[in-house]
Order: C-alpha cells, then structure tokens, then sequence
C-alpha cells in the first residue's frame, strides 16, 4: 500500500477512529473531571465561604484571605517555615546529591550497589523515616549519644529547641529525599557525550575545570530541572515535621501545608483551609515562572 | 519531600515537573525504549582506560562516597537493632547496637499490636488496587494521545498535562467535600479513586508509545483488527517496560502515602494504612519504640525489595520522564 492509499483510508476511518478515541481516554477524562476539576473549582467556591466541617455554611467573600494575612497567628509563621525550610533544603539537598553523583561516576567499584542505598529512603516510607529520626533525635538517643560518650559534648534537645528542629526536619529530609535527585543527575553524566569529553581532555582540562566547566554545563538542564522539583517539593513538606515536632516547639516547624491541613481537620475551618491551599499553589506557579525565566540565562542546551 | 518521586500520592512534584519539562523531553522513540546505555558505557570505559585517574582521586571518591554510605546507612541499620532490643534499652547512655538480649520475638509482637495485620493488607489492597486502575486508565488514554488521530487531542493533551501542575496538597481539602458527597469517607473507594487518575501515568504511557514503530500497527489495521485489538495485542505488549515504570511508582505512591489517609479515614483501625498505623505505636502510655522500630522495618521492606528488584526500570523511568536531562 503505497503512503497516499494510506492516508486516504485513514481520512475514511477518521470518524471511525475519533469515536473509537473517545471510547480510549474516557475514562481518564471522566475520572479528571471528578477527581481533579471538580475539587479545583470546589476550592475557589470554598474559600470565599465560611465553611466548618459541621453547621451553616455562609458566603464570606475574601474574609478567608483576610484572615488568613491579618487576623490569623499562624499563617505567616507558616509562610516562614516553609520559606525557611526551602532555602535550606533545597541547596543542602541538590550539594549532596550533586557531589554523590558526581563521584559516583568515576568507575567506581559497586556502584550500582551504592546508588541503590542512596535511593533507598526515597520509597521507603515517608512516616517510617520520620519515625527513625524521631529516636535517633531524642535527648539520649543515638546522635546525642555518640557526641556525649566519644566526645564528651552534651549536645541540645535537637527536637525542643526552635532553630534545632527546623535544622533536623532538614537533615533528615536530605537523607531521605537525595537520592531521587542523585539518581537523576548519575543518568545526566553517563549521557555526556564522549566526544565533547575527550576534546576537552585534549584541551588539558582537568579537576576542578573539568567540573566547573565542563560537566556542571553540560548537566545545567538536570540541575535546573531537580531545582524546581525540590523547591516544589520542600513547599508541600508536611509528613517530616508533622512526626517529628508536630509544628512545634510553638510554630517554628509549622510549614504551610500543615497549616493547612491543622486549620481544615483539627480546627475544622474547611474554608481556611483552601484559601491557604489556594495560596500555597499560587506560590509553587510562581516559583514554576520565576525559574523558567531565569533558565534562559543559566542553563546550557545544546540545541 | 512527601516522597517527590510518586505520581500518586506524595507525587504532585514530580509530576508537575515532568508536566513543566514536556516541552523538553526529548522523544523516546528517539533512542528506543532499550536505551544505548551498554555500547555509550562500554566505550565510555574504553576512554577512560587510556586516562588513567590519579590515585589520590580514586581514594577521594572512595572516602567520601564510604563516608557518605556509612551516615545514610546508620539511621536504617540503628533502627533495625533498636527493634531488636528490650524496649526500656532502647535509649542507654553510651549507645548500644544490641541490648543484652536480641528479641526477634518484637517482630512477631507488633502482628499482635493493635490491627497491625490490617494495615499491612489494606495496605496492599489499596496500593495493588490503585496501581492496577492508574495501568488502566493510563494505557487506554495513553493509547489514545499517541497512535489513534482524532481531532482536538493535541488540546486536550495539553489540558491533560496541565492538570500535573495542581499538587496533591492543594487538592485534599475540596477532595474531603467531594468524599462527603458520595459517602465516601472512611472507606477504601476514597483511599483508591481520588488520585488514581493522575496524568503523571498516560503522560509516560504516551511518550513510551509514541516510539512504537508504526508499521507494526498498520500491519495488523490493514489485517482488519480494530483498536482495541491491536491495542490489546500488539502496543500494549510492546509497552512493558513503560506500564513497569508506571506500576513501581504508582505503587510506591499510594504504599507511602500519608496525608490522604489521615484526612479521609477516620476509623483507623478498620480502613488504616500502614502510614497512619504506625503512628499508632505511640500513645498514652508512651511510645513502644521496640515495637515502632520492628513495624517501621517491616513496612520499609516491600518497597526495598521493589527498589532492589526493579532498580534498572527506576533509572530509565527517571530519564523516560524526560527528567534525566536533555
């Protein structure tokens, strides 16, 4: 069948075949519909009312966001916390996966079997991990433990101090959320391209050149793209801070999706809750726009 | 950070990446579904031989890599031991690896503590579930985005991705409204259906199918199979690896997830997941730590094995996502 005889019985079947396509995504369609546009259009209409878990609903047009800016005690302690604990996650978390990787790349014995360590608490469970941390933290667990009986340095109540729980949610966080970006950054530098490698060889690059000018240049799409998908990441933090300090002590570990979550589920104030998930999502588009405007300045493509 | 690499679940990150990276990614079909991975490694090391690397950079490597495999796997290996011992040695002064006793019997305890077993099997029940709807769902529409023309699909697509931007956290407050309306909370159908419908799976699927040769399609068209058959017979199974990928991350998802239970289900001990059920180690009368750190342990170990097991359809789906660079 020569290609025009082709197209024109598909151009026959088209009506045929966009029924059939229907018959293909509706499900998928469907369940967006439900799952994803409904609860999307359901928050808008949520946070322009008063609306408790149980009782009377009320229109209180923008008396959420009001709230939530003027009124409410919580609300930029949140915003904080989840601004701290990005800037401190974020260049923690892409150093250590970065120089993992980097590392890891030379021919190194076994690795394969080091980059599945890594990656283990990327899927181990979340609350698990948290649940670790938590012992390893307290006061005579093992961390305090090591440093008091090698060293003889009693170190702080890591959990109760204010600026020591936000360090440890971080720490903690590194280990378990690092290998997923190691993993993504090992793929980017088995793909350099060998030519360009070698001529720079040639050139007499070595070390710290080759590094900086080289390999970081090549793999800048990689680095940008793990930037953006752990800054998104470290603005939904809720599992590591809900298990280890609860928010606490006070509000120094409340992020914003915990705030969230507190103010629909335990304070039962639904509407308050979308207007903060509203605010949240507005946050992570901005991010999104902010770092596609920068990428054209400092990523590499080769195209 | 809620487990960054789900599509499900925790995974809004991920997905929304991968959604804002679609313009970049580059088509699979390009370099096939098997990858060049071997012959690019094997001539990779063919370079590297004739450049010998100095000593001291090898030690280097090996020391900081040691080093940094040694701090990421204590918390892991400690945790394994504390659940071994007596839970009033758990925190003595100096540390110790093994009490003065090593109680396996603190494994078979926690099967007695609370619903323990419950939560494993509605653990698994939800996850295998919801794993096998998202394959589902996925592949169908997936099938349709790439092989099948219709008009308006290139839009609709683009919606489709669209929707990887919102992240799970924005939606579970309306989401807990929309579980009232159909009485769903507390039970598995809002521990299953709420986040099985993500992109983040016919996102994948498609991309993979694409690079399908499309005469082997044509071929059996022309033989008078319909879609569904040729779906069915040949690009379904041609697509293994893909609903692999898809498989191990929307199982991870819905195995980890956290927040969604606490949120829908109420009566934990009949709907709990293994998540929600091990919080439950700690309560009045303190925390049974022996018994947190032997149940911790227990669910770390299928998703391990998964890891293990799967490690290689990890790293292709990791790239296959477009999120391995270029």
């Amino acid at each position: 069948m020569t290609q025009t005889e082709i197209r024109r019985s598909r151009s026959a079947l088209s009506r045929v075949e966009s029924r059939q396509a229907l018959g293909f995504v509706s499900p998928a369609l469907l369940g967006l519909a439900i799952f994803t546009a409904v609860p999307v259009v359901l928050s808008i209409v949520m946070s322009l009312y008063n609306w408790p878990a149980f009782g009377e609903r009320s229109f209180n047009g923008f008396g959420n966001y009001v709230n939530l800016f003027t009124k409410n005690p919580d609300f930029w302690p949140a915003l904080r916390n989840s601004a701290v604990f990005t800037i401190l996650y974020v260049p923690a978390n892409i150093a250590v996966s970065l120089g993992l990787a980097l590392a890891l790349s030379s021919r190194i014995k076994g690795r394969a079997a080091f980059r599945v360590l890594f990656f283990i608490p990327v899927v181990t469970p979340v609350v698990a991990n948290a649940l670790v941390w938590k012992m390893l933290l307290q006061p005579k667990g093992l961390i305090n433990g090591v440093s008091v009986s090698v060293f003889g340095v009693e170190l702080p109540n890591f959990l109760a101090d204010p600026t020591w729980a936000m360090i440890m949610i971080v720490v903690m966080s590194v280990w378990q959320g690092m290998g997923y970006n190691m993993l993504i950054f090992s793929a980017a530098l088995e793909q350099l391209p060998d030519s360009v490698m070698e001529a720079a060889r040639i050139d007499g690059a070595k070390g710290w050149r080759m590094l900086a000018r080289i390999k970081i240049p090549l793999i800048s799409p990689s680095i940008f793209f793990a930037v953006i998908m752990t800054m998104i990441s470290a603005m939904q933090v809720f599992a590591q801070p809900q298990l280890l300090t609860g928010g606490g002590p006070g509000n120094s570990t409340l992020p914003l999706v915990m705030f969230i979550y507190q103010q629909g589920f335990k304070f039962q104030d639904l509407g308050l809750a979308a207007a903060g998930a509203w605010i949240l999502f507005v946050i992570i588009i901005l991010i999104t726009a902010v770092q596609f405007g920068a990428q054209k300045k400092l990523v590499h493509y080769e195209h | 950070m809620n487990n960054s690499i789900l599509p499900t679940g925790g995974g809004a990150a991920k997905a929304q990446a991968a959604g804002a990276h679609a313009a970049q990614v580059a088509v699979l079909g390009a370099d096939g579904p098997e990858g060049p991975d071997r012959t690019t490694r094997r001539r990779k090391a063919a370079v590297d031989g004739v450049h010998k690397e100095s000593l001291i950079r090898k030690i280097l490597a090996y020391g900081f890599i040691g080093l940094a495999a040694v701090v990421f796997a204590t918390p892991l290996v400690y945790a394994f031991f504390s659940a071994l011992k007596p839970n009033d040695q758990i925190f003595s002064m100096p540390p110790k690896l093994i009490g003065t006793e090593i109680r396996w019997s603190n494994f078979l305890a926690v099967f007695e503590h609370g619903p323990f077993v419950r939560y494993i099997l509605n653990s698994f029940f939800v996850a295998i579930a919801g794993t096998l709807i998202v394959l589902a769902v996925s592949s169908l529409a997936g099938y349709a985005f790439s092989r099948l023309r219709w008009k308006g699909r290139e839009l609709v697509f683009i919606l489709f991705l669209g929707t990887m931007m919102i992240p799970q956290e924005v939606l579970v407050v309306p989401m807990f409204i929309v579980m009232q309306w159909f009485g769903w909370v507390d039970t598995y159908q809002s521990l299953i259906f709420p986040f099985a419908f993500g992109a983040f799976g016919t996102f994948l699927i498609r991309q993979f199918m694409r690079g399908i040769p499309f005469e082997l399609e044509e071929a059996a068209r022309v033989d008078g199979a319909g879609p569904m058959r040729t779906f069915w017979r040949i690009i379904l199974p041609l697509s293994s690896s893909a609903l692999a990928v898809v498989a191990v991350f929307t199982f991870l998802g819905f195995w980890n997830s956290y927040l969604w239970p606490l949120i829908t289900i109420i009566d934990f001990s009949t709907y709990g997941t293994l998540p929600v059920g091990l919080s439950t180690f700690s309560g009045q009368n303190g925390t049974r730590w022996d018994l947190q750190m032997a149940a911790s342990i227990i669910s770390m170990i299928p998703t391990t094995i998964l890891v293990i097991a799967l490690q290689k359809h990890l790293v292709k789906g990791i790239s296959m996502s477009g999120l391995g660079g270029r």
